[in-house]
């Protein structure tokens, strides 16, 4: 059974609020019997200093892609990962995490691909709950194992391979990579490695929005009309466009996806998990820069 | 198969470890070895700008290599709770190498954060983080031997 739905104001201007949670809702909800926490974080030893209690963690690196090729596990990989965690097909996940919740909603765009009903996200994340001061423990979580059917991921709504771009382009495209990065000045975002892409620069025709612009200071999102400012404003999109969302390898962008898809209602948005990584690595695909590098 | 170079005992010790434990514990341990960084010293603490930063980490790390009368390097880190893998991996360094002599610390290859078997469990930034730390600490070591020469 669902757990109920979050009833908080902010949420519930927001297109489809039941994706979202408040951390007041979590505390009063964390013993309930169909809802299941899940901490993705980008530093995958975080969850072992400490954890919301009954939270299992799911690496994004080890447990949602496939150990070989560079894609998600398949239909059968994922029924097992959620048995071992204790999640049934009807079970109410709701997830958290470092970085803004990047990785979380990274783990929750992943979770969708195989049509899982009810993911929420921990709105502020795993830093608004500890500056709270809410209960955290290094207790490991003991869930009985689920049922869960092997369901055959789907690809072709919410997510966009490299050739699915290079058609889409001269439609809406939004890079939500820091301005440096959408430049071609940087690689990578400031003070992580700069590897990992031959070439600079953006995909033809993107529109830069920064993921961060969607979140407030402590993690939360923005309100609607803020976000409906930045994409319908600022960025021209409408919610009946066909979107693609992309960043460097596929999580910042979760963020943007979960914005534009949850709380704005935008039916069509795609999020190109290749991104950066691949495009700037691909010969022969038209690449954008605003300005020469300065040096 | 190629020969490795041998490691520093102490270093060697902490990779056998890893590499004899199943990837599962190898988190564990990680952990272990991000709980033992000593705290700073109060000179680095009233003086922060003394430790370089390591900008190739996905975390912030700051580090700075001391090379004493008798040629021996000592290590401080300062990396945040909120990195645990970071500081992980700082620690490794600052078990695996603080206070041995400093040819030895140099004769570390680049390499040696593969043989961890951190591979499957870690993402490659994290481990080319590791590798530039050890470059850094490194680079300062010889910086050092330069001043004492």
């Amino acid at each position: 059974m669902p757990a109920p739905h979050d009833t908080d104001p902010k949420l519930s201007e927001y297109a489809h609020p039941e994706h979202l949670v408040t951390t007041a809702w979590l505390a009063e909800h964390l013993d309930d019997p169909g809802l299941v926490v899940v901490e993705s974080d980008e530093d995958i030893l975080l969850y072992e200093t400490s954890h919301i209690p009954g939270a299992v963690k799911v690496d994004w690196h080890t447990e949602l892609n496939d150990p070989i090729t560079r894609d998600y596990v398949d239909g059968e990989r994922f029924a097992d990962l959620m048995r071992t965690k204790g999640i049934g097909r009807e079970t109410t996940v709701v997830f958290y995490g470092d970085k803004s919740n990047w990785w979380a909603a990274y783990a929750l765009w992943v979770f969708s691909l195989f049509g899982h009903a009810d993911l929420r996200l921990l709105d502020g994340g795993r830093a608004k709950w500890e500056a709270e001061g809410r209960p955290m423990t290094t207790e490991a979580p003991s869930r009985p194992s689920a049922e869960y059917p092997v369901v055959r991921r789907d690809d072709s709504r919410i997510r966009a391979f490299r050739d699915d771009v290079l058609v889409h382009i001269g439609k809406p495209l939004v890079d939500v990579r820091s301005p440096d990065e959408f430049s071609g000045k940087l690689l990578h975002m400031a003070n992580y490695p700069q590897e990992g892409a031959l070439r600079g620069g953006h995909i033809p025709g993107a529109k830069s929005v920064p993921w961060a612009r969607a979140a407030n200071e402590d993690g939360t999102f923005k309100s609607r009309a803020e976000l409906e400012t930045l994409y319908a404003g600022e960025a021209g999109l409408s919610p009946a466009d066909d979107v693609v969302v992309y960043c460097r390898i596929g999580e910042r962008s979760s963020h943007t996806w979960f914005a534009l898809t949850h709380l704005l209602g935008y039916e069509h948005v795609r999020n190109y998990d290749g991104s950066w990584t691949e495009w700037g690595n691909s010969v022969r695909v038209p690449i954008e820069r605003d300005a020469e590098p300065a040096g | 198969m190629t020969v490795e170079t041998p490691l520093p005992a102490p270093l060697a010790e902490v990779v056998a470890l890893f590499a004899s434990s199943p990837p599962r514990d190898r988190l564990e341990l990680l952990l272990d070895y991000s709980q033992q960084i000593p705290p700073l010293p109060d000179r680095f603490r009233e003086h922060p700008e003394r430790l370089e930063p390591v900008p190739e980490c996905q975390s912030p790390l700051f580090v700075a290599a001391e090379v004493d009368d008798e040629r021996r390097v000592h290590l401080f880190v300062e990396a945040a709770p909120e990195a645990p893998t970071t500081r992980g991996f700082a620690g490794i360094f600052h078990a695996g190498l603080d206070g041995l002599p400093a040819d030895e610390v140099l004769s570390v290859p680049g390499d040696v954060t593969a043989r961890l078997g951190l591979a499957e469990v870690v993402s490659p930034l994290r481990l080319r983080g590791a590798t530039a730390l050890l470059a850094r600490i490194q680079r300062q070591v010889r910086g050092h031997l330069g001043d004492h020469t």
